[in-house]
C-alpha cells in the first residue's frame, strides 16, 4: 500500500496538488461568502431579538439535512459544478457562523457597554474597541467549526462536479484502488485537522487575558 | 458661594408604570465632595446615572455650568465626567495601562503623553507602574482593580467625577484605605466636582463635604455631615442614624 502511495505522487503529483488547489479554493471561497453573510447578520441578530430566533431556527433546520442530501436537493435548481457546490457549502457554513456570533455578542456583559458608553464612546468605537474584541474568540470559534464543515463536505461536492480531493476517494471506490481512498481521505483529515489547530492556537492568542487566572 | 455646576429642577424619572423619583431638585458647587446617601431603591443611582445622561429624565431640567443637558454633546461631556461603578468594570481584554488609557485615546493624545499620565495615575492610586501597566485585570485583586478603575476615571483630569457605590463589594480593610485615598485625591485637586452614591452611612459621612439623603426618590435632608448628625431633618434620617448608634451600642456591649 504505502509503495502504491509514494508511486502515486511520483506519477501524479501534479494531479494531486490540482485536486489540492480545487480543494482549497472551493473551501476558501465558500468560507469567505458565507462570512461576509453570517457575522453581519449574526451582530444584527444580537441587537434585534427576531434576526436571532430567524437565524437559530434556519441553523437548526439545516442541521437535520445531511450535507449529502442539500447537494443533491440543489441539482435541479441550478444543476451541477463549482457554483452550485459553492451555494451548497456557504448554506452548509452559515449555521455555526451565524450561531456562534450570535452568542459571541450576546455574551459581551452590558456592564461594559454601559461603562464604555459612560467613558464617551460613541457607538461605533463601542463596537470595534469593547464589543468586537469581546466577541472575538466566539466568532473564531464559529469560523473554525464552519471551516471543518465545509473541507469534510466539500469532499462530497465531487459529486455535483466540482472537483477537489473527493475525487481521488470516488476515483478510488469506483475503480476498488484502496490507494486513490486512503490518499484522498487521509489529505482531507489533515486539511481539518490543520484548520481546527490554527484556530485553536488563534483563539487562545486572542483570549490571552483570560489565562492570566492561572498566575495570580 | 460658587456657583452652581449641577443642577437639577424638578426633575422626575419614571421606568415604566414605577415613578423613581417624582420631583428632584438640588444644586451641586463646582469642587464640592457630595455623597448621596440612601437605601436600595431610594434612587439614588438612577440620579447619578441622568448627570453623565446615561438615562434622560422623564420630567424637568438638568443643568450642567448651566447649560440644559439636552443641548450638550453627551459623547463630549462624558469624556470629561469620570465614571466608576461597584462591579468595576474594566475591560478584560485591555491590559491595565489600556484601561486607564481609554479616554485618552478618544480624545486622540500622543502616546508619549498617554504613557506619562498612565504611570503618574497609577503612583496616585499607590500601583507600582513597572509592576502593574501591562497586567490583565484579572491578575488584580478586587481593591487593586477599583484603584485602576479610580485612575480610569480620572485619566483626562475631569471636572467631574461619578461614583456609584464603588467600594460596596470591597472587604471592610480594603475599603477604609480607599475612602482615606479618595478623600485625599480629592483634596489634592482642586475644583473636581465629587458625586459619591453610596449607602453605607458611615462612609457618607466621612467623605462628603455635603450629604444627599434620599429615601424613595425624595431628598430628606442635603446638608454638612455635622449638621446631619447633630439636627437629623426628617424621621428617616433619624432612623438612619439610629443604626449607627445601636451598632455603637452594640460594641459597647461587647466590650463591657
Amino acid at each position: 500500500m504505502l509503495a502504491q502511495i509514494i508511486q502515486y505522487f511520483q506519477l501524479n503529483s501534479g494531479q494531486y496538488w490540482h485536486y489540492v488547489g480545487q480543494h482549497l479554493g472551493l473551501t476558501i471561497a465558500a468560507l469567505a461568502i458565507s462570512m461576509v453573510i453570517a457575522l453581519p447578520l449574526g451582530y444584527l441578530g444580537s441587537q434585534i431579538k427576531f434576526v436571532a430566533s430567524f437565524c437559530v431556527a434556519f441553523a437548526q433546520v439545516l442541521r437535520i439535512i445531511p450535507s449529502l442530501a442539500l447537494l443533491f436537493l440543489l441539482i435541479p435548481f441550478i444543476g451541477t459544478g463549482f457554483v452550485p457546490a459553492l451555494i451548497a457549502l456557504v448554506v452548509l457554513a452559515l449555521p455555526p457562523l451565524l450561531i456562534n456570533t450570535i452568542l459571541g455578542f450576546n455574551e459581551v456583559s452590558p456592564l461594559y457597554q454601559e461603562v464604555g458608553t459612560a467613558l464617551g464612546m460613541d457607538q461605533q468605537q463601542l463596537r470595534r474597541q469593547i464589543e468586537i474584541p469581546l466577541a472575538l474568540p466566539y466568532i473564531l470559534n464559529g469560523i473554525k467549526l464552519a471551516l471543518v464543515e465545509i473541507i469534510a463536505s466539500a469532499t462530497l461536492a465531487t459529486y455535483i462536479g466540482a472537483g477537489g480531493l473527493g475525487t481521488l476517494i470516488f476515483t478510488g471506490l469506483g475503480l476498488y484502488d484502496m490507494t486513490y481512498v486512503v490518499i484522498g481521505a487521509l489529505s482531507v483529515a489533515f486539511l481539518s485537522l490543520l484548520a481546527m489547530l490554527g484556530f485553536d492556537f488563534l483563539i487562545r492568542k486572542v483570549r490571552t487575558y483570560d489565562r492570566s487566572n492561572y498566575s495570580i | 458661594m460658587t456657583e452652581a455646576t449641577i443642577q437639577f429642577k424638578h426633575v422626575q424619572k419614571r421606568f415604566g408604570d414605577n415613578l423613581v423619583l417624582p420631583d428632584l431638585s438640588f444644586q451641586i458647587k463646582r469642587g464640592e465632595f457630595v455623597t448621596i446617601l440612601g437605601t436600595s431603591g431610594s434612587g439614588k443611582t438612577t440620579t447619578l446615572k441622568m448627570i453623565n445622561g446615561l438615562w434622560q429624565p422623564s420630567a424637568g431640567e438638568i443643568l450642567i455650568d448651566g447649560k440644559n443637558i439636552n443641548q450638550l454633546d453627551l459623547v463630549k461631556l462624558r469624556r470629561h465626567m469620570g465614571y466608576v461603578v461597584q462591579q468595576i468594570g474594566l475591560f478584560p481584554h485591555m491590559t491595565i495601562a489600556q484601561n486607564i488609557a481609554v479616554v485618552p485615546k478618544l480624545l486622540q493624545w500622543d502616546q508619549a503623553r498617554i504613557n506619562a499620565r498612565v504611570e503618574e495615575l497609577l503612583k496616585l492610586v499607590q500601583l507600582d507602574p513597572n509592576e502593574y501597566a501591562n497586567r490583565y485585570p484579572t491578575q488584580l485583586s478586587g481593591g487593586q482593580q477599583q484603584r485602576v478603575g479610580v485612575a480610569r476615571a480620572l485619566a483626562t483630569n475631569p471636572s467631574y467625577v461619578l461614583f456609584d457605590e464603588p467600594f460596596g463589594a470591597l472587604d471592610a480593610l480594603t475599603r477604609e484605605e480607599l475612602q482615606g485615598e479618595i478623600k485625599q485625591i480629592h483634596e489634592s485637586l482642586t475644583d473636581k466636582t465629587f458625586m459619591f452614591v453610596t449607602h453605607d452611612i458611615n462612609e457618607a459621612l466621612f467623605l462628603g463635604q455635603r450629604v444627599m439623603v434620599m429615601h424613595q426618590g425624595r431628598i430628606e435632608q442635603f446638608a454638612s455631615p455635622a449638621e446631619i448628625v447633630r439636627h437629623p431633618a426628617t424621621p428617616f434620617v433619624k432612623k438612619l442614624l439610629g443604626t449607627v448608634r445601636q451598632n455603637q451600642e452594640l460594641w459597647r456591649e461587647q466590650d463591657e
